[in-house]
């Protein structure tokens, strides 16, 4: 079998002390950062361009062009802000990463506050997730004492402040303007754009915000050399990403693969769907990115294949649901997700997430019509395009996709005066099937 | 519950410690409302005028910030506080099946904590585990791969004083006074233990060794 898999971020996370300094130096860890600070910064963003990296937080945006933005010589500070915010449902990558590797973001980071000119770093961590805070406030004190962070760092003449930021729970402080406000100090609400935080980002500076494993990928491109990333993947989509696979699969987990890889491939590593089943429907990259079937096994997942395919690579967090599982239920979940989310502030948004809720709940319980279903999809014309954030255009993807590949199994739930499906046999402990 | 003297003066030192790691003092709030919320297990009126006095705020501005997030508390929960994870691929793989046995088992309403006040519960949204899921949550420690019965042994067991361990994080499980500390950034000393990884977050890794996968030709 060809290299399917391409553990350079995950390579050495059983380690049993994967977390530790000594050891992330032992498997070459802190050799690209004195790299970095003999070149330029200007030279560490042309890396950084040349590598193709794309910004891991679900969007794409090429990171050395995110960096090129900030503006040189303005007088003002710069500010590098971590999103370790992971809350789109279905993405358990950046926690994992940084439970047992939070020093190659530290490295990251320093890296990248030196390419923009910023002497203060911010990691904005979710605050659900102890131990992961834990760990990042440890590989900090630990890359103080090594004279990787502080002043002067390795004699460069480069210094660097790095802060653990914990949040207190809203998906919406992810959204990269949310997060900036709620970083100062207020509700997690997104700012208008533009300016982008490139321009008037965290105290109204010059900003990169960028996504946990975007950040980690950059001492790999620098040690390795842009031209080591750029050699995996596909044409415009380059590197290697951490693939989550979750739910009804054999083996659930990372799987950390060159962007491009299909789920057929993916599925064979991970064993299958659960013994006796078969798969039904998937998202590709999160909740946000619209559902797909076992038509679309086949699609390279990267950002070309999946925009193809009506959807989006998102954060690469694959939820498979196999037969047993009610395509109702499951967006009903999700549409309650956005509207518990929805942060408010545009009525689009607030208002329609709320009347989607209402109308998959009657559909549910077998109390909805056909008239239901175009009511659902007229409200979500009315979000889609209209909303302040990007959250309003996602937040009706698992209702639209959904009704897209399974109206049928919408209206048999009202033929049936309910739920046809038997939640007992979608959990993780229901008997294997008899055949 | 009243903030005393004393804790106020316990705590002015560490607000001070917290702002000072900020160009800007208003970036201080959110980890000073877990800071207040380490001492009395949630977010009394004399916690946002302390957090207001800190940083020149209003009250009302405090309050409109603390209302905004889930993490903080109005009343007291119990000393244990789960999370279970009902978010679409935890309910569908055991989380809404957990949850109403562990509200049947505890007989208490969300938030609300048994008369002992040992345990309380809600359910949350994703929590970036879904690999290992259906997914519970202690005082924010990762408790993977559950079943209703083993989340009621779970709670049980926390009741009695026995010590618990997560399936993934510190050896010793914090209270939930304790784990406002650490998120409000003061750490205790368990960063280095506990369990990383488990099979799923290596199931890649290992599948590559195996077949002598890496990155660079
Ligand atoms: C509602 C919403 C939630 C988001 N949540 C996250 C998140 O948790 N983590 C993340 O890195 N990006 C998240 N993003 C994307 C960020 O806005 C931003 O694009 C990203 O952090 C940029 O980093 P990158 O270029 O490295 O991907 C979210 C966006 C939206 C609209
Ligand atoms: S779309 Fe509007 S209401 Fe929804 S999260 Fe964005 S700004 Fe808030
Ligand atoms: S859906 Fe429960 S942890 Fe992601």
């Amino acid at each position: 079998m060809s290299t399917i898999l391409t553990p350079a971020l995950t390579a050495h996370w059983d380690d049993p002390t994967s977390f530790e300094l000594e050891t992330y130096r032992r498997h070459g860890g802190y050799r690209a950062l004195p790299k970095a600070l003999a070149m330029q910064p200007d030279q560490v963003i042309q890396t950084v361009k040349d590598s193709g990296l794309r910004g891991r937080g679900g969007a794409g945006f090429p990171t050395g062009n995110k960096w090129g933005f900030i503006p040189q010589g303005d007088g003002k500070p710069h500010y590098l802000v971590v999103n370790a915010d992971e809350s789109e449902p279905g993405t358990c990558k950046d926690m994992p990463l940084m439970l047992a590797n939070p020093h190659v973001l530290v490295e990251g980071a320093i890296i990248a506050s030196y390419a923009i000119r910023a002497n203060r770093a911010f990691i904005y961590v979710r605050g659900e997730v102890l131990h992961v805070v834990r760990r990042l406030h440890h590989a900090v004190a630990e890359a103080y004492q090594a004279g990787y962070l502080g002043t002067n760092i390795l004699g460069s003449g480069f210094d660097l402040d790095i802060v653990v930021h914990a949040g207190a729970g809203a998906y919406e402080c992810g959204e990269e303007t949310a997060l900036l406000e709620s970083l100062e100090g207020r509700r997690g609400q997104p700012r208008l754009k533009p300016p982008f935080p490139a321009i008037a980002g965290l105290y109204a500076c010059p900003t990169v915000v960028n996504n946990v494993e975007s950040i980690a990928s950059v001492p790999f491109i620098v040690a390795n050399g842009a031209s080591d990333f750029a050699a995996l993947g596909t044409e415009r989509s380059k590197g290697f990403g951490i693939f989550s696979l979750s739910g009804h699969v054999t083996t659930p987990g990372q799987y950390e693969a060159p962007l491009g890889v299909t789920l057929r491939e993916l599925l064979d590593l991970a064993g299958g769907v659960r013994a006796g089943r078969r798969l039904k429907f998937w998202t590709p990259g999160g909740s946000s990115t619209p559902i797909l079937t076992d038509e679309h096994i086949d699609v390279p997942l990267d950002f070309e294949g999946t925009a193809a395919a009506g959807t989006m690579l998102g954060t690469r967090g694959l939820q498979i649901f196999d037969e047993t599982t009610c395509v109702v239920r499951v967006a009903l979940r999700w549409t309650e997700f956005y509207r518990h989310e929805s942060c408010g502030k545009c009525t689009p948004c607030r208002e329609g997430t709320y009347w989607m809720v209402q109308l998959l709940a009657d559909l549910e319980r077998g109390a909805g019509s056909d008239d239901d279903l175009d009511k659902l999809l007229d409200i979500s014309d009315n979000i889609v395009g209209r909303a302040f954030c990007p959250f309003g255009d996602t937040a009706v993807s698992p209702a639209v996709s959904s009704i897209k590949y399974f109206r049928d199994e919408y209206l048999e739930h009202r033929k049936h005066g309910g739920c046809p499906f038997d939640p007992a046999a979608s959990t993780l402990f229901a008997p294997e099937p008899t055949r | 519950m009243a903030l005393t003297e004393q804790a106020r003066a316990r705590l002015a030192p560490q607000a001070a410690e917290i702002v000072g790691r900020y160009p800007r003092a208003r970036s201080a709030l959110l980890p000073l409302l877990h800071l207040v919320q380490s001492e009395e297990g949630y977010v009394s009126e004399d916690g946002i005028t302390f957090c207001a006095e800190q940083l020149g705020l209003s009250e009302a501005d405090v309050t409109g910030v603390l209302s905004y997030y889930t993490m903080y508390k109005r009343k007291p929960v119990g000393e244990y506080h789960l999370g279970v994870c009902t978010n679409a691929l935890c309910a569908v793989m055991g989380g809404d099946a957990i949850l109403a046995d562990l509200a049947e088992h505890l007989g208490v309403d969300v938030d609300e904590p048994t008369p002992d006040g040992k345990v309380s519960y809600e359910h949350v949204e994703c929590n970036a585990a879904c690999d290992y899921a259906p997914v519970v949550m202690v005082n924010w420690e990762f408790f993977d791969n559950m079943t209703p019965a083993k989340t009621r042994d779970l709670v049980d067991t926390l009741r009695s004083g026995a010590d618990v361990a997560p399936s993934r994080g510190a050896p010793r499980l914090c209270t939930w006074k304790q784990t406002a500390q650490i998120l409000a950034g003061f750490p205790d000393d368990q960063a280095a233990g506990g369990h990383t990884a488990g099979e799923p977050t290596l199931a890649g890794l290992h599948l590559a060794r195996e077949q002598g996968w890496e990155p660079s030709a």
